[in-house]
Parts: structure tokens; sequence; C-alpha cells
């Protein structure tokens, strides 16, 4: 008869205790901070659903959602077609392999408000070199008091930012196709379009939604360099959930609207994760 | 019972502790019967007891959310869907 080996029990209390300080504990908060309304000194009223009613009918909120889903659009409809293509044009081998892989990590192990402060002066239209290169060709240009030239900014520093990743994963993915495959089109005369439509992109399929989940999420969530870069303006036109939600938990000091906010933000999350999900593993064997 | 040194108010108290209630129960119900009474439901997806709680859960705060941006309070109508949406998971999903 197999004896039992409670050990294992040792071995995952750390993970279960990590897990319980950085995510149920602070959920909790959330949820209680959510429907309660605090005058300080420690005393809590129950407000029930109050919070969540102000917070889902208020145009603030609204208005920054829109603004958010935009964004995350936008920049998904850059990154992964422009992430595909470049992993495609990328050698496989040698020397120059390695620089282009080398190249492309780096965005990514730059810290993200070192990110902001970059194009933050790269963009100032008076001493950047772009703003400065953009005006000197006639275009006027400038990222703080023009809300499109600031949308552009943020876009482009996010496609800077993030495009290696989805080119990484891709190329990641490229690489594990056998080339019995390629072969076999040879023989076939299939043409470029067809490799990549019949061979290349269903072998991606797996990379592709972890890379657009990862991209949406992370872009969904995104705070530290649209803060850094425009500061949510000018106005409010780049005001992003995360960055109203900041104003309204740490600025206003509101945590009950901050809290039920941040529950609803959670929900569209993974909402549209789920959906994401769904529609590319769709059809998969189980 | 004071539970502000919680910053909780017994309702609050009372949510979570309905919700670890719940994790019990599911504890208790694995021992008994073991395997989580895995199926597949009509999403086409294998869900055991636990995957249904947590669904269910998840779709009653989907609906209040839904119903108090299109309708506001009060939330009578949400409580009900809620019950029938989860009582059609557990049978169906």
């Amino acid at each position: 008869m197999k004896t039992r080996n409670q050990k294992a029990w040792f071995l995952v209390a750390p993970v279960v205790l990590l897990v319980a300080f950085n995510a149920v504990i602070p959920l909790m908060t959330v949820v209680n901070y959510s429907v309660q309304e605090t005058f300080g000194d420690n005393l809590f009223f129950f407000e029930g659903m109050k919070w969540f009613e102000e917070v889902l009918s208020s145009e603030r909120f609204h208005d920054s959602l829109i603004r958010q889903l935009k964004f995350t659009f936008i920049i998904l409809a850059i990154q992964v077609p422009l992430g595909v293509a470049i992993a495609l044009a990328m050698p496989r081998k040698g020397f120059w392999a390695s620089v282009c892989l080398v190249l492309m990590a780096m965005p990514l192990l730059i810290p993200w408000n070192v990110v902001g402060a970059m194009w933050n002066i790269f963009a100032l239209p008076d001493i950047g070199l772009l703003g400065k290169t953009l005006n000197a060709m006639g275009i006027d240009y400038n990222f703080t008091r023009q809300p499109f030239a600031a949308w552009a900014t943020l876009i482009a520093m996010d496609v800077w930012h993030w495009t290696s990743l989805v080119v990484l994963l891709s190329y990641a993915g490229l690489s594990s196709i056998p080339d019995a495959y390629y072969q076999a089109a040879r023989i076939d005369g299939a043409s470029a379009w067809a490799v990549f439509r019949y061979i290349q992109l269903p072998k991606l399929k797996h990379v592709l939604t972890i890379a657009v989940l990862l991209r949406f999420m992370d872009s969904f969530n995104i705070y530290t360099e649209p803060f850094v870069l425009t500061g949510g303006g000018p106005g409010n036109t780049t005001t992003l959930l995360s960055l109203d939600l900041v104003k309204i938990a740490l600025g206003q000091f509101d945590l009950g609207p901050a809290a039920a906010m941040s529950l609803v933000y959670f929900l569209i999350i993974l909402l549209f994760s789920w959906i994401f999900y769904t529609v590319m593993t769709r059809g998969e064997d189980k | 019972m004071n539970l502000s040194w919680m910053a909780w108010t017994w309702q609050t108290a009372a949510f979570f502790a309905i919700i670890a209630a719940l994790l019990v129960l599911m504890t208790v119900l694995e021992i008994l019967r073991p395997g989580g009474n895995a199926r597949d439901g009509i999403l086409g997806l294998r869900t055991t007891r636990g995957d249904r709680l947590f669904i269910s859960l998840l779709g009653a705060a989907y609906v209040h959310i839904l119903w108090l941006f299109f309708f506001g309070m009060p939330l009578t109508w949400a409580i009900v869907i809620s019950i029938l949406l989860a009582a059609a998971i557990w049978k169906w999903v």
C-alpha cells in the first residue's frame, strides 16, 4: 500500500504564504473598502453598492474606460502584426541572428519610468531630438498641449517598448517549425504568402495567443509610462484607467470609489482576457 | 464583536465568512466524493464542481455590475438573475 508523503505540504507552504500576502489579502482589502465608508480613526460604515453605482454612472469613468480601450486596441493592432513581420524578417542562424535578438531584447530591459523619461525628453518640442526635428520640418508638434500629438507619442513609445516582446515570442515560435515543412512547401511550389498562411501562422497560434494576452493585460494596466510622459494630459486626454484610479485613490484619497473602480477594472480585464483566449483557441482538439 | 481592527464591518465579515464556508464545503465534498464530479458542459468546457462554483460567483459579479450600469439601484432583480444563472450553471455547464 502506498503511504502518503505529507512532507510535500511544507514545500508548498512558501507559495501559499506568498499568494496569500500578495494576492488574497490585498484582494480582500479591496473588496472590503469597496463597500465601506470611513472618516478616519479606523471607523468604518457599511455603504452597500453605493460606490459601485457612483463609479458605473460617472462620466469620468466612462471617458477613461473608452480612452483605455482605444489605447489598448490601437497598440494591439500595431504591435502584433509588426512583431510577427519583424520576426519573419530576422535571420534564423549565425552572427546577425544573435545581434538582432540582443537588440530586440534591449527595450524590454529598460525600467518603465526610464522609458517614460527618455521619451519625454526625446519628444520635447524645444530641446528633444524628435520634437525639434518635427518642428524644423514644418510639422507643428507639441505633445504637452496637442491631444493628437500626446496620443501619437504615447503609442509610439509603447510600440517601441513592447513590440520586442511579440517579436521574441514569434521568433521562438518560428524557430520551432521543423525544416521538413518548408521542404514540403518548396516541393509543392508554394508562394511565400502560402507558406506564411498555411505553415507559419498556424504554428504561431499558441505563442501569439500568449503574446496577445500579455500585451492586452499589460497595456490595459499601463501606468508608469503615460504618467511620466504626459501625466494624463493635456487636460484629461491621455488619462487612462490606471492614471484615473491612482488620482482617485491617492490624489483624493477616496478609498471607497477607488476600490469599487479597481474591482470593475479587474472584471473588465478578466472578461476581455477570457474572450481573447476563447476566440484564439477555438476549434482546437481537446 | 468589534471588527474594526481589520477595518471590517459585520456585513463584510459575513461575506468573507460565506466565501470561506463555501471553500470548506467544497473541500469536504472533495474528501467524500473525490474527483470533483468532472463533466463536459454546454460551453464545451470540462468543469468540476469547484469550477462551477467559481463561474457562478463570477457570473453573479458580472450580473450585478451590468445591472448597476444599465438600471442602477435596487439590485433585487440582479440577485434573482444571479441565482437563476447559478442554478443553470450548476445544471448545464
